[in-house]
């Protein structure tokens, strides 16, 4: 074949390729569209202002992922009617936790080149206190329940060809103070009762005591994960239990609400949702019989509340805490819930 | 495209190729290295949109938690070196460089509308696994082909060519990734189909403008020229040069700490900011993009051999550097250069260095055979390193990274290969008008 020929059959399969990318792109940028438009029986939302302050009626303040313009923002419905009218506050968060009239909100800052994300403080208006810059992808977010203390996780890697190794990095930040521990690995790990230093640890999913000092997490090392119980004055972490993920402390602080990985599940969906009880370390299994991968948050002693996927991207469900009775939906197009009294 | 950019109008690449590897055309970077660079550059392009969107296609997009998704990365190492000796040797038994490139660049790019319909972990990590394998079976067929276009006396510059345009599109790549998903918010599925069609650009790019090598012929080879098996690769490394500069890659690979330790060790050590974390491996390719061609000229001036042991002593003052913990804004920056500088000295360099030792009827095996090596040596420090860092912490393990190289470095330097390399003269293969089918 010629060159001429070689070029003209470049130039040929050039535009087929380049077309089936442009269809492809424009595809893709119709069905974001698409996802701005409200659709045929979603729940009704509407503009309106939304307080985190502690003492005001009791009420849910979650992500709303139902589609139409107030999509992905924060939304408050009262914790009586769930599923009724939402109030859209225009603040969107990736993730989200409230408690003691403080929020945390990790977001997305869009760039030139590429998204770099920020862990926003709010007041009880919503209104930024202060932000910090995130080395990676948010993927967890808890406030202490005085609202002193605030913690969130990000997925830390994949930065070589085809390479796919993930880190995890947590951040424990004072708002009072402003102190800000920019990694749990900075603290001492006693694992088994001995010292214990790795280059694979990570952690993921503080959940805070009310004395504000004291926290959970899970720390995974060499394959396996652990509950960890943390304490943020002497700087260490100690291991508890095995087989942790994503920890939530009870309101009474007896029980953790976590999810464990079971035998013989699938790999895409590994995990059952347990309460391990803090002081005989009995687990018992509650009776979600789907895998969540979520950090369950407690709405009093007695039940807990987890996100499963949903039509809208997910949906809030909650069980009894102590394994009895069925999951029940709770809402619909709803993410990252806090319940707030 | 390269073609713009030849200063003649040849009827067919066939004639420039053969005029530009004549005497008089010495320094000018032979048509098939700027094609092949074409190829690694556009594919780079591909496969790092994937890279760059995967850990918030996994997060955002899924939903997954992928954390222990590592593990297929050291699992994988091991049967990854395998499959890159299994590319040499098929390449040079009779399947021809092109064509196991061919394969390799082809099954790289069939696995990017793969990742449409891959939507769980163990999933996703088959079609990562299968890209990665493509990207094995065709690294060393594509540097003999590199090798065997151009003269001894500019292969450096060749290689450097090409590894500057190699990274290149990996810089490039997550741009085009990003702007993607500014054009359509969650649009992941926009990203693999851009990045299959910008892969199967690269693989028809191959095939039309990369020449392939005549077959070998049906007839006994000549007596002295080794035929290629299993056992003539291995014999290679009776060969003392191919032996010593084997081992020398192996000894030097044995001491070099993975790269995602080297950025956490920035961070850790010096001090950078989380916000610049995920810009650091931008640096390194920055450095390497801008260090690759020089050089290369210079390793073709002064030796490939110094310049490839000159690109660990930048390492060592890495690991000095790190070892330091001294704080200071112009620290990281001078890190990230030396790093990218270790790259540009050694990566294609020692391509260049081992062309030299290694007959072309056993090219592809034989640089198969030291970048395995190195690779394995590699990934074994990487795994002691990270047993270093737990049993002593990590100033510790930076510490006896940095005595295992100087070590190392030392040893390596004492047994370094002879200045002239004996194939000097073998440089040019026959280029032939096949037309790809």
């Amino acid at each position: 074949m010629t060159l001429r020929g070689k070029l003209l059959l470049l130039l040929a399969a050039l535009a087929v390729l380049g077309g089936v990318a442009v269809a492809s792109l424009l595809h893709a940028a119709d069905r974001a569209a698409e996802k701005d438009r409200p659709q045929a029986g979603g729940p009704a939302i509407g503009s309106g202002r939304i307080s985190l302050a502690a003492g005001a009626d009791r009420r849910i303040v979650f992500r709303n992922m139902a589609w139409g313009p107030h999509r992905d923002e924060l939304a408050t419905v009262p914790a009586g009617v769930p599923a009724g009218p939402r109030t859209a506050s225009g603040v969107k968060c990736l993730r989200f936790h409230a408690a003691g009239g403080t929020g945390i909100c990790l977001q997305a800052v869009r760039g030139t080149v590429e998204d770099a994300y920020r862990a926003v403080v709010l007041d009880a208006a919503l209104k930024e206190r202060a932000h910090y810059p995130l080395p990676g992808i948010p993927t967890r977010a808890r406030v202490s329940p005085s609202g002193r203390l605030v913690a969130w996780t990000v997925f830390v890697g994949g930065d070589s060809y085809a390479s796919a190794s993930f880190s995890t990095r947590t951040a424990v930040l004072d708002t009072t103070t402003g102190r800000l521990t920019t990694s749990l690995e900075e603290f001492r790990v006693v694992k088994d009762g001995k010292d214990h230093r790795a280059a694979d640890t990570n952690f993921w999913g503080v959940t805070f005591s009310r004395d504000d000092r004291h926290f959970y997490a899970t720390m995974a090392t060499a394959g396996q994960t652990y509950l960890v119980r943390g304490d943020l004055t002497a700087r260490t972490v100690t291991t508890v239990h095995r087989n942790v993920e994503c920890p939530s402390l009870s309101p009474d602080e007896t029980r953790i609400v976590y999810k464990k990985r079971v035998a013989g599940a699938s790999a895409d969906a590994p995990w059952h949702e347990y309460v391990l009880d803090l002081a005989t370390l009995r687990e018992t299994a509650l009776a979600e019989p789907r895998s969540v991968d979520d950090q369950a948050v407690w709405l009093d002693d007695h039940t807990v509340s987890y996100s499963l996927p949903g039509d809208y991207g997910a949906d809030l469900y909650t069980v009894p805490a102590d394994g009895s009775g069925s999951p029940k939906r709770l809402m619909t197009a709803a993410l990252a819930p806090a319940f707030l009294e | 495209m390269y073609v713009a950019d030849s200063r003649s109008t040849p009827a067919t690449a066939a004639t420039a190729a053969a005029r530009d590897r004549g005497p008089g055309r010495r320094a000018a970077v032979a048509p098939t290295v700027l094609a092949l660079g074409t190829v690694s550059l556009v594919t780079d392009v591909s496969s790092e949109m994937v890279t760059a969107v995967l850990p918030l296609y996994l997060v955002a997009g899924l939903g997954l938690s992928p954390l222990g998704f590592g593990l297929l990365d050291g699992v994988y190492n091991g049967f990854s070196a395998l499959v890159r000796l299994v590319g040499g040797h098929l390449a040079d038994r009779g399947g021809g460089h092109k064509t196991v490139a061919a394969l390799g660049y082809g099954l790289s790019a069939l696995c990017k509308p793969l990742l449409l319909v891959a939507s769980s972990l163990p999933l996703i990590g088959a079609v990562l696994a299968a890209d990665r394998t493509g990207k094995g079976l065709r690294t060393a067929p594509r540097d003999a082909l590199i090798s065997l276009a151009s003269p001894e006396e500019s292969r450096g510059r060749a290689f450097g060519v090409h590894r500057a345009m190699d990274t290149a599109g990996a810089l490039i790549g997550p741009l085009v990734a990003f702007l993607i998903l500014r054009q359509a918010v969650d649009g992941y599925d926009a990203v693999f189909t851009v990045s299959f069609c910008v892969a199967a650009v690269g693989v028809l790019i191959l095939l039309l403008f990369v020449p392939s090598r005549p077959r070998p012929p049906a007839t006994p080879a000549p007596d002295g020229a080794p035929r290629a098996s299993l056992k003539a690769a291995l014999a290679l490394l009776r060969l003392p040069d191919v032996r010593r500069l084997a081992l020398c890659a192996l000894l030097l690979g044995l001491a070099t700490v993975s790269d995602s330790f080297v950025y956490l060790l920035l961070q850790r050590r010096l001090g950078v900011a989380d916000r610049w974390f995920a810009l650091l491996p931008i640096g390194t390719a920055a450095a390497f993009l801008l260090l690759a061609v020089p050089l290369g000229r210079l390793a073709d001036r002064v030796g490939r051999w110094r310049v490839f042991l000159g690109g660990h002593v930048a390492l060592l003052l890495v690991y000095g550097l790190l070892l330091s913990g001294w704080q200071s804004p112009a620290l990281p920056w001078l890190v990230l250069a030396l790093h990218g500088g270790f790259y540009a000295a050694t990566d294609g360099v020692l391509m260049a260095a081992a062309a030299g030792f290694v007959p072309p009827e056993l090219r592809s095996s034989g640089l198969a055979l030291i970048q395995t090596g190195q690779a394995l040596a590699r990934f074994c420090c990487s795994i002691a390193f990270g047993a270093a860092w737990t049993a002593w912490g990590d100033r510790w393990a930076v510490g006896a990274a940095t005595a295992v190289l100087a070590v190392c470095a030392t040893a390596a330097f004492a047994l370094r290969p002879s200045a002239t390399p004996p194939h000097a003269g073998t440089t040019t293969d026959k280029v032939s008008e096949e037309t790809p089918a």
